[in-house]
C-alpha cells in the first residue's frame, strides 16, 4: 500500500458514490410496479392450438428434454389424426422454444405470462384443455412476429432513465 | 426523543453539573440517566441501521428497505423481532459457557461509554474528570468479548476473525489515544463536558491531523470498512460471529452498531463541538452531528475496498503512529510556547502542517510485506 | 521477500475449507487451504459439485437440441457458448452462414463479452471487499445489456439464440436504436467506473503486484483470455485465428504488463471499451437479408471430427465434435475456459494471505457450470 496520490483516488471514488445518493434508483418494486416484458418472452407454459395441430409430433421430437407427450388416434371419418392427449410436463421444460420453432403448422406458442408457480407437483403436468390459449394465458410473440406486433412494447432500462431525466 | 428533551430540561433546572456522590439527587440522577442511556442507545442503533441501509441502498442505486412502516422506518424493529425468534444454535464443539458469555461481555462496555458523553451542558451520567481515559479503557474491553466469541465457537473462520480483531485493536489503540491527547492538551481537561465547553472553534479545525488519525483508528477499532477485516464476509464468512444465531447474534449486531454510534458520539464530542450549535436544542445538535459522522462511516464503507491484514498493521504502525506522535509534539509546542496565540492562526498552521505531513508520509511510506516465500 | 521463519514465531499450519458453500467462491468451488496464520501455504482445489454430464447429454440429443444445454455451460455468457457450438457444427457440416446472421452473431457475442466482464469485474471487486457498490453498478449496466438479449430472444439468462446456420429469429425493429443507446450509456458508465476505482489507493494496494502469473507459466498451463492477456501474452483468437467475420473490424487487444490482479481488472475494462468499438462498427455495417441458412430442422453432418474455438469472454472456448453421420454427435467435448484457467491457481496463491487468495481467485473469473460441466 502506497499513497501515491495522497488519497485523491479515494476521494474521487467517494464523489461517485455520493452522487449516486441523489440519483434516481434503478430498481423497480416488482409486485406493484411492473415493466413490460419482452414481446418474445419465453414464458412459463406452452400454448397449444387444437384446431391447427395435426398430431405430427415434430414438437415432441424437437424437444431436447422430452417433455412433450402426444397420443393420437386415427379419425377415419375426416381422414386425419385426432390428438387425444397433448401433455406437457412443464417441470421438465427448459423454455428453450425449439418446439415452437419446429412446429410446421403454427400450432404452438410460448406463453407470455410469467407468474406460474404451482403448489403441487401434479399441477406441473398440463394436458389438453389446460394448454389452450385464454385471457390468463396469452401467447407470446416468440417466433411469431405477427403476435409480437400486437403486444405492448418492452420497457428498456436505458430508455426509462432518460425519460425520467427529461421530465425534470 | 420528546422524553429525552423533557428529561434533560428537567435536569438542567436542577443543576449545571451532575451531582456528586453522595448528594441528595445522586441516585435519582443515576437511575434516570441509566434508563435514558439504554433507551437512547437502542433507538440510536435502530436509527443507525436504518440510515446505513437506506443510504447505502441509494448510493448503490437501490432503494433499501421500504416495506415495513412508513419509508421502511420499522425495518430494524422487524429485523430485531425476527432475529429474536430464531433458534439459538450452539455448535457441538463449542466452549458453551464462554460462547454464552461472549455477547454480554462485548455489549456491556459499549453501553458504558455513553456514561460520560454529554448530551447538553452537564447532561451526562457522570462527569468524570478522567472521562477520556475512561472511554479508552472501556472501549477496548468489548474486544475481549469478541475474542471469546471467536475462540469458543470452535470454528476456524471465527478464530481467524477474532485474531484479526485483537491484532487490529491492539495496534490502533495507540494512534487513537495519541490523537486524543492532542485534544486534551488543547482543551486542558480530560472531562468531556469541559472539552465541549472549550470548543469555541471545533477541534476538528485546531486538530485536523488528530481528527483524521482518530477517525481512521476509530474505524479500525470498531471494524468499520475499509478496516472491517474481522468480519470480512468475502474471506472468512462472518468472522467471529459465524457460529452465532438468534438472540446472541442480535447482541453482536447491536454491538457493531452501538460501537459505531459510540465512536461517532465521541468524535462529535471531542472534535465537532458536541452539543454546541445555533438555533436547535443542544441534544438535537448532538444527535444530528453523531449521525453525520456515522453517515461518513457509511459512505466510506460503501466506497472503499477492504485492506489486507498486514496493510492494516502497517498503516497503524508506520503511518498513523508517527503522524500521531508528531501531531502530539506540535500541539504540545503550540500550547506551551504560544498559549495565547490567536486560535485562527493555529488553525491555519495546523492545517498546513497536516497537508505537509500527509504529503511527506505518502511519499516515503510503503506498507505490507507482499508475498511470503514458503 | 522475507521468509516466514525470520519474521514470525514457528507456527503450525492448519487446514481451512473454503467452499463449497462460501460467500466468494463463485458457485460451489472448494479449496482446501493450508494456512500458516494468515499465509496460504498450499491449496488443493476440489470441484465436481456441479457436474451434470453435459458432454454425455450431447450424445443423446440432436445437434440443434444441444444448443439450449450449451447455455448451461458458462451461464454468465451463454451467447458465446451458443456461438462456439454452432461454429463447430457448421464447420463439421460445411454450412455457410448468411451475412446478416454473422453480424448479429458478432453483436451478440460482443454484448455478451460486455455483460460477462461486468460480472467479472464487479464480483472481483466485491471479493476485494468493496461492499457491493462496484458490484451493483456493474450489474445495473449488465441489466441494460440483458434487456437487449431479452428483446431479441425472450430470455434473460439462457438465451438459446444461435442456431446451426444462423440465428433463430431476426432482430426486432427497435433493437438497433436501443443498442445505440446502450452503447452510449456504457461508454459513459465506463468513465464513471474508472473514476470510482481506477486510482483508489486501497485497490492499488490490494491488487497491484498480487497474484502474479508469469508469462511462461500462463503459456505452460494453457491459460487464455483476459487472464493470459494480463500477463502480457498478446493472444486473442479474434485476431490470431479470426472466426466468423471478426477480420472485418478494427479493434485492439489490450494487454497487461505484470500479470497481477490489477492488470486483470484493467484488461477487462479495456476489453469492454474495445467491445463497444466492435459493436459500433457492426451495427453500422449490418446488411439485410436472410438470418438463417436453409437447413432442415434435424441435420446429419458427414462423419468426421472437428474442433472449433472462439474467444469467449473468459478465454478460448473450444468444441470438439465427432460425428458418425447420425442425428446426434458421437462425442462432444468442451474445452472449458474456466477449468483450464484455474490450472495456475495453486502457483499463483502460494505465499499470499488468505485475503489475497480470495482476490486472486476472483480475478481469474470462473463459472462453476463450465468447470464441472
Amino acid at each position: 500500500m502506497k499513497f501515491e496520490r495522497y488519497g485523491i483516488g479515494i476521494l474521487k471514488g467517494m464523489t461517485v458514490t455520493i452522487r449516486h445518493l441523489f440519483r434516481h434508483p434503478t430498481v423497480n418494486q416488482y409486485p406493484e410496479q411492473r415493466l413490460n416484458v419482452s414481446r418474445r418472452l419465453r414464458g412459463n407454459e406452452l400454448i397449444w392450438n387444437r384446431e391447427r395441430c395435426t398430431g405430427c409430433a415434430t414438437c415432441a421430437k424437437a424437444c431436447p428434454q422430452g417433455a412433450i407427450e402426444l397420443v393420437t388416434a386415427t379419425n377415419l371419418k375426416d381422414n386425419k389424426y385426432d390428438v387425444t392427449t397433448y401433455r406437457v410436463d412443464t417441470g421438465y421444460c427448459i423454455q428453450c422454444g425449439l418446439c415452437v420453432e419446429a412446429c410446421p403448422y403454427n400450432a404452438l406458442f410460448m406463453g407470455y405470462s410469467y407468474e406460474r408457480a404451482k403448489y403441487r407437483r401434479g399441477d406441473v403436468v398440463q394436458t389438453n384443455d389446460e394448454l389452450l390459449e385464454s385471457a390468463e394465458r396469452p401467447a407470446s410473440g416468440y417466433y411469431h412476429p405477427e403476435i409480437a406486433e400486437k403486444l405492448p412494447r418492452q420497457t428498456l432500462l436505458v430508455e426509462r432513465i432518460t425519460e425520467k431525466r427529461k421530465r425534470k | 426523543m420528546a422524553i429525552i428533551d423533557l428529561v434533560i430540561n428537567r435536569r438542567l433546572s436542577l443543576a449545571a453539573l451532575p451531582p456528586d456522590w453522595p448528594g441528595n439527587n445522586y441516585w435519582w440522577h443515576w437511575l434516570f440517566f441509566t434508563i435514558v442511556l439504554i433507551a437512547f442507545v437502542l433507538v440510536m442503533v435502530m436509527g443507525a441501521i436504518y440510515i446505513e441501509r437506506r443510504a447505502m441502498g441509494r448510493m448503490q442505486s437501490r432503494l433499501g428497505p421500504n416495506r415495513t412502516g412508513p419509508f421502511g422506518l420499522l425495518q430494524p424493529v422487524a429485523d430485531a423481532v425476527k432475529v429474536m425468534l430464531k433458534e439459538n444454535i450452539v455448535p457441538d464443539n463449542a466452549d458453551k459457557i464462554v460462547h454464552w458469555l461472549a455477547p454480554v461481555i462485548a455489549f456491556a462496555p459499549v453501553l458504558m461509554i455513553f456514561a460520560v458523553v454529554p448530551f447538553q451542558n452537564g447532561a451526562l451520567l457522570a462527569d468524570l474528570n478522567i472521562g477520556i481515559l475512561y472511554i479508552v479503557a472501556i472501549s477496548s474491553i468489548s474486544t475481549v468479548g469478541v475474542f471469546m466469541a471467536g475462540w469458543s465457537s470452535g470454528n476456524k473462520y471465527s478464530l481467524l476473525g477474532a485474531m484479526r480483531n485483537v491484532a487490529a485493536v491492539v495496534s490502533y489503540e495507540i494512534p487513537l489515544v495519541l490523537s486524543i491527547v492532542g485534544v486534551v492538551l488543547v482543551a486542558g481537561s480530560m472531562s468531556l463536558n469541559t472539552i465541549v465547553l472549550k470548543q469555541d472553534i471545533p477541534f476538528i479545525l485546531l486538530q485536523p491531523l488528530g481528527f483524521l488519525i482518530f477517525f481512521a483508528a476509530a474505524c479500525a477499532e470498531i471494524n468499520r470498512s475499509p478496516f472491517d477485516l474481522m468480519e470480512a464476509d468475502s474471506e472468512i464468512v462472518a468472522g467471529f460471529h459465524t457460529e452465532y444465531s438468534g438472540m446472541k447474534f442480535a447482541m453482536f449486531y447491536l454491538v457493531e452498531y452501538a460501537e459505531a454510534i459510540a465512536m461517532s458520539a465521541i468524535i462529535t464530542t471531542i472534535f465537532l463541538g458536541g452539543w454546541r450549535g445555533p438555533l436547535l436544542p443542544p441534544w438535537l445538535w448532538f444527535i444530528v452531528k453523531t449521525f453525520i459522522v456515522f453517515f461518513v462511516m457509511v459512505w466510506t464503507r460503501t466506497t472503499l475496498p477492504r485492506v489486507r491484514i498486514d496493510q492494516l498493521m502497517a498503516l497503524a504502525w508506520k503511518f498513523l503512529f508517527p503522524l500521531a506522535l508528531i501531531n502530539l509534539f506540535v500541539t504540545a509546542v503550540q500550547v506551551l510556547v504560544w498559549p495565547d496565540a490567536l486560535p485562527w492562526t493555529a488553525v491555519y498552521i495546523n492545517i498546513a502542517i497536516m497537508i505537509i505531513l500527509i504529503f511527506l508520509w505518502s511519499r516515503f511510506f510503503k506498507l505490507g510485506w507482499g508475498r511470503v516465500e514458503i | 521477500m522475507t521468509t516466514t521463519q525470520e519474521m514470525t514465531l514457528n507456527t503450525e499450519p492448519f487446514v481451512v475449507n473454503i467452499g463449497p458453500v462460501h460467500p466468494s467462491t463463485h458457485g460451489v468451488f472448494r479449496m482446501r487451504c493450508k494456512l500458516d496464520g494468515e499465509v496460504v501455504i498450499d491449496i488443493e482445489p476440489v470441484f465436481g459439485y456441479l457436474h451434470r454430464g453435459i458432454e454425455k447429454l450431447a450424445e443423446e440429443r440432436t445437434y440443434t437440441g444441444f444448443i439450449p444445454l450449451t447455455d448451461r455451460l458458462d451461464y454468465i455468457s451463454p451467447m458465446s457458448n451458443n456461438l462456439g457450438y454452432c461454429l463447430a457444427v457448421e464447420k463439421l457440416a460445411g454450412i455457410k452462414v448468411p451475412e446478416r446472421a454473422e453480424y448479429i452473431r458478432v453483436i451478440m457475442a460482443e454484448l455478451q463479452r460486455l455483460a460477462n466482464h461486468c460480472v467479472a469485474v464487479g464480483s472481483m471487486l466485491n471479493d476485494a471487499g468493496a461492499y457491493f457498490t462496484p458490484f451493483m453498478y456493474t450489474f445495473r449496466e449488465r441489466e441494460r445489456i440483458i434487456d437487449l438479449f431479452d428483446m431479441v430472444c425472450g430470455q434473460r439468462l439462457t438465451y438459446n439464440y444461435m442456431r446451426i446456420g444462423g440465428v433463430s429469429q431476426d432482430i426486432p425493429a427497435e433493437f438497433l436504436p436501443a443498442l445505440e443507446k446502450v452503447v452510449k450509456r456504457l461508454t459513459k458508465f465506463l468513465k464513471e467506473y474508472e473514476r470510482l476505482l481506477k486510482q483508489n489507493e486501497i485497490l492499488l494496494a490490494r491488487a497491484k503486484g498480487v497474484g502474479i502469473l508469469s508469462k511462461e507459466l500462463a503459456i505452460n498451463c494453457g491459460i487464455s483470455g483476459p487472464v493470459a492477456r494480463a500477463s502480457g501474452i498478446k493472444w486473442d483468437l479474434r485476431k490470431a485465428d479470426p472466426y466468423s467475420i471478426y477480420d472485418r473490424f478494427e479493434f485492439d487487444i489490450p494487454t497487461g504488463e505484470n500479470g497481477d490482479c490489477y492488470d486483470r481488472y484493467r484488461v477487462r475494462i479495456e476489453e469492454m471499451t474495445q467491445s463497444l468499438r466492435i459493436i459500433e462498427q457492426a451495427s453500422k455495417q449490418i446488411p439485410g437479408g436472410p438470418i438463417k441458412a436453409d437447413l432442415p430442422h434435424i441435420i446429419y453432418p458427414p462423419a468426421g471430427e472437428v474442433y472449433a474455438h472462439i474467444e469467449a469472454p473468459k478465454g478460448e472456448l473450444g468444441f470438439y465434435i465427432v460425428s458418425d453421420n447420425s442425428i446426434a454427435p458421437y462425442r462432444c467435448h468442451v474445452r472449458p475456459t474456466s477449468l483450464i484457467n484455474l490450472a495456475a491457481l495453486r502457483q499463483m496463491v502460494k505465499g499470499w494471505k488468505i485475503a489475497d487468495l480470495i482476490l486472486i481467485f476472483g480475478s481469474i473469473d470462473i463459472t462453476m457450470g463450465e468447470v464441472d460441466r
